[in-house]
C-alpha cells in the first residue's frame, strides 16, 4: 500500500523521511510537506518527526557516493520548493544508493535530469538575490532588505553576505516565506518578524529608517539615470537582465 | 555632507564618466580582512543594468571634470561649455562606502579630468583609494585611472591600493591622436602603464619568496579605445590592441563605439549612430586572439583591413580559407576545432571529451550545442551525409545568412554573446 510521509518542510525533515523509508523498507512512498497534505483514505499516513541524527546518516551516506557538486545540486533542487521535488529527490537518492558506480550526473535518468534543471533555476535566483538585495539603514543601525525570491534562497546567500558585510548588522527578510536571516556581527540567525499592519515594504518610512536613508536612495537613483547612454538605449536587453518582477524592491526603480 | 550639493556633483561627474565602458569588477583576489567591510574575491556581480543594457557593478565617476586638455572626442574637454564640478576626497569615500553598504555596488571606478597637472590629479585619486583601504578598512573593488604622465612613485602607490589600473589610449593611431588630442602624446600614456606592468611582475616574484608581500593591482591593467572617432580602420585598432596585450600584459582592452558629443568637424556629427555592430565585431576578434588561438594577421591584414559587418570574424576567416576545410570532427586537434564557425570553446571541449567514447555524428553535435546551421558547411563527422557540393565562399555566406537572419539582426548586446 502507498505510504504518505508527512514532514515539516525542512531539509533535515526530508532526509529523515528518506531514512525512515529505507529503514522500514517502504515501497510506494509519497513525501509531503505538512502544508500541502490532503487526507485520503487510500494510503497509510505517517507523520515523521525531524531527527538530525537520522538526516545526517543519509547525508553522510550520499557524501560517500557522490561528488560535492552533485550533493549541493540535491540541496539546491530541494530549495526550489517545487511541489513534487521530494519525490523526485527520493527516487534519485534511491537510484544513487542502488548503483555501484556514481550515477549522480547521469542525465539520461529523468530524476537526475529534473534535479539538475531545478538546481540551475535555484542557482540563478541565488545570484540574482546577491545582486538585487537593496539594504536600507534603520534607526537601530541595521541594514535591512525585503526580498520575495521565486525560490527559498536565503540559506544559500547567507555566507556571501556574511563575508562581505562583516562589520555591519544586516537582515534580509523573505516576505513570501515569512522569515529572514539576521547577522549580529557575530553570526547569522534565522528570525521571524511581526510586521505592523501599516508596514509597507516598498516604502521608506521615516519612523523606521534613518534620516539619510532616502537621500542615499535618491543619489543611487540619480546615478542610475546619469550613467545611462541614451543613444545606446536597448530596453529589451535591460529587461532581460533585470526582469520586471524584481523591480518592486530595487531602489533605482522606485518612482520619484 | 550637504545632500543637494553632492547630488548635483554626482549627476555631473557620473554623466561625464559613463563613456568609459569598462565596468568589470572581476579578477581580484582580495578577501575580507579583519572583519572589515567588503570582499572583492567573488566580485563581478552586476547589481543592475542601465537602460542601454550595460552591467552596473561599480560606482563609476570622475573626481572632477575640470580639465586643462582639449581632446576633441571628450565631453570634459576644456573648450566645451558645460557645468564643471569636483568632489572632495572625503566625499568620494563617503559615497562609495554608503553605496557599498547598501549592496548597490561592488566598488569604485574613479577617473578624472586633469586639473593643474598629472601628478596633482593622480595624487588625489590615490588619496581616495588609500583612505578607503586604510581608514575604512574597505576590501571591495577599486579601479583607478592612471593619469598619463603621472610619476612612477605615485603609480607604485596606486597599485598598492587599487585592484585594477587603466590608461585609456582612446585613439588607436598616432596620427589620430595628433589630430584630436594635440596636447597628448603616446609616451605619456605608456609611462604609467610600463611602471605598473613592471611593478606587477616584481610583486609577483617577491610574493613567491615572501608570503606577506602586499597585493599589487591584483586585477591587472586594462585600456580602452574609441571606435569610429578618427577614421581609423579595424586593422589599425586591432594591431594596436595586440601590441598592448603583448607588451603590457593587459587583462582587457575595451572597445567603445564613439558616441557623438560635439559639432567639431573633425568628428562624426551629433546624431550619427553609435557603431555598435562594429564594436561587437571588434570584441569577437579580440576573443579569437585571446582564446581561440588565432593570429592577428590571419584576421586582419593588408588585403583585408576591415571586419565584415554581416558575418562574424571567424566565419569570415573560414570563408577566405576554404582550403582548410572540411574538418573531421572526430580527428581534428583542438586548434583546428576551435577554428570551425559555429563552435564555441565550450563545444570544443565537449567534443574532445565525448569523442573518446564514440565517434560523433550530427545528432551528437546538435546535443552538444554546436550551431550546425553554420558549422555544417565546414565539417564531416560519423555520417555519410555532409555538404558534397563544391560551394564557393559567396554561396556559403549567402546560405548561412539566409538561415540565420534572426541571429544577425537581433538586438545586439555589448556584453559579449559570441560564437555559440
Ligand atoms: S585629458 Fe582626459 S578628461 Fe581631459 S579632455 Fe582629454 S580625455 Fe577628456
Amino acid at each position: 500500500m502507498n505510504t504518505i510521509l508527512i514532514y515539516d518542510g525542512t531539509f533535515d525533515g526530508f532526509l529523515t523521511c528518506v531514512f525512515v523509508s529505507f529503514d522500514q523498507k517502504l515501497k510506494d512512498v509519497n513525501i509531503v510537506r505538512e502544508q500541502f497534505f490532503q487526507d485520503t483514505f487510500f494510503a497509510k499516513k505517517e507523520t515523521v518527526i525531524t531527527q538530525k541524527a537520522k538526516a545526517d546518516r543519509v547525508w553522510v551516506g550520499l557524501k560517500k557516493k557522490i561528488k560535492p557538486m552533485e550533493l549541493s545540486r540535491l540541496y539546491y533542487a530541494f530549495l526550489s520548493e517545487s511541489i513534487t521535488v521530494e519525490n523526485t529527490l527520493f527516487k534519485a537518492i534511491q537510484y544513487i544508493f542502488k548503483s555501484d558506480v556514481n550515477v549522480a550526473s547521469n542525465f539520461a535518468n529523468t530524476h537526475i535530469l529534473e534535479i539538475s534543471k531545478l538546481s540551475k533555476s535555484v542557482g540563478r535566483e541565488k545570484h540574482r538575490m546577491e545582486a538585487f538585495v537593496r539594504f536600507k539603514l534603520t534607526k537601530d543601525n541595521i541594514y535591512f532588505a525585503n526580498i520575495e525570491p521565486d525560490f527559498n534562497v536565503l540559506p544559500l546567500i547567507s555566507k556571501h553576505f556574511k563575508n562581505r558585510y562583516a562589520d555591519q548588522k544586516w537582515m534580509i527578510y523573505d516576505l513570501k516565506r515569512n522569515y529572514g536571516i539576521y547577522y549580529n556581527l557575530e553570526k547569522v540567525d534565522i528570525v521571524t518578524l511581526e510586521f505592523d499592519a501599516k508596514y509597507n515594504p516598498t516604502h521608506t518610512s521615516k519612523d523606521i529608517f534613518c534620516e539619510q536613508e532616502l537621500e542615499f536612495q535618491q543619489l543611487w537613483k540619480d546615478y542610475f539615470k546619469s550613467t545611462n547612454i541614451v543613444s545606446r538605449k536597448n530596453l529589451k536587453l535591460h529587461k532581460q537582465h533585470v526582469p520586471k518582477r524584481y523591480w518592486k524592491y530595487l531602489s533605482e526603480k522606485q518612482p520619484n | 555632507m550637504s545632500f543637494d550639493r553632492i547630488k548635483e556633483k554626482l549627476n555631473i561627474l557620473a554623466d561625464a564618466a559613463k563613456y568609459d565602458v569598462s565596468c568589470s569588477s572581476s579578477g581580484s583576489n582580495r578577501t575580507n580582512k579583519n572583519k572589515g567591510l567588503g570582499d572583492a574575491s567573488s566580485s563581478g556581480i552586476c547589481h543592475t543594468y542601465t537602460e542601454d543594457g550595460r552591467c552596473v557593478s561599480l560606482l563609476k565617476i570622475l573626481l572632477t571634470n575640470h580639465c586643462i586638455f582639449d581632446c576633441a572626442y571628450c565631453v570634459t574637454r576644456k573648450s566645451n561649455d558645460i557645468k564643471r564640478a569636483a568632489f572632495k576626497v572625503q566625499e568620494v569615500v563617503d559615497l562609495t562606502i554608503n553605496f557599498y553598504r547598501r549592496n548597490y555596488i561592488e566598488g569604485l571606478f574613479l577617473s578624472s579630468g586633469i586639473f593643474k597637472n598629472a601628478d596633482y590629479t593622480m595624487e588625489r585619486l590615490v588619496a581616495v583609494a588609500k583612505k578607503l583601504r586604510l581608514e575604512e578598512n574597505f576590501n571591495g573593488y577599486i579601479h583607478l585611472k592612471s593619469i598619463p604622465g603621472a610619476s612612477d612613485e605615485l603609480m607604485r602607490e596606486a597599485g598598492l591600493y587599487a585592484d585594477r589600473l587603466s590608461v585609456n589610449i582612446e585613439i588607436p593611431t598616432e596620427k589620430g591622436l595628433k589630430l584630436l588630442a594635440p596636447d597628448k602624446n603616446r609616451a605619456d600614456f605608456l609611462k604609467p602603464m610600463k611602471k605598473v606592468k613592471n611593478e606587477i611582475i616584481q610583486y609577483k616574484a617577491e610574493k613567491k619568496i615572501i608570503k606577506s608581500t602586499p597585493k599589487y593591482a591584483p586585477a591587472g591593467q586594462s585600456t580602452q579605445m574609441i571606435v569610429g572617432a578618427s577614421g581609423e580602420n579595424d586593422m589599425e585598432i586591432m594591431y594596436t590592441s595586440n601590441y598592448f596585450y603583448k607588451n603590457f600584459n593587459l587583462k582587457r582592452v575595451y572597445y567603445s563605439g564613439y558616441v557623438p558629443i560635439s559639432y567639431d568637424n573633425r568628428l562624426p556629427q551629433i546624431g550619427s549612430p553609435v557603431p555598435m555592430l562594429r564594436e561587437n565585431r571588434l570584441y569577437q576578434t579580440d576573443w579569437l586572439l585571446r582564446f581561440y588561438g588565432f593570429n592577428i594577421e590571419e584576421i586582419l591584414n593588408e588585403n583585408h583591413k576591415s571586419l565584415d559587418l554581416d558575418i562574424d570574424p571567424k566565419l569570415g576567416w573560414a570563408l577566405r580559407n576554404l582550403h582548410e576545410f572540411p574538418i573531421d570532427i572526430n580527428k581534428a586537434d583542438k586548434r583546428m576545432l576551435a577554428r570551425i564557425p559555429g563552435l564555441g570553446m565550450k563545444s570544443v571541449y565537449k567534443i574532445l571529451n565525448a569523442r573518446r567514447y564514440r565517434n560523433l555524428n550530427w545528432e551528437h553535435l546538435k546535443a552538444i550545442g554546436v550551431a550546425l546551421n553554420r558549422a555544417k558547411y565546414f565539417i564531416i563527422c560519423a555520417s555519410n551525409e555532409y555538404e558534397k557540393r563544391d560551394l564557393t565562399a559567396e554561396k556559403i555566406k549567402g546560405l548561412i545568412l539566409q538561415n540565420s537572419k534572426s541571429k544577425y539582426t537581433s538586438t545586439l548586446s555589448n556584453q559579449l554573446n559570441l560564437f555559440g
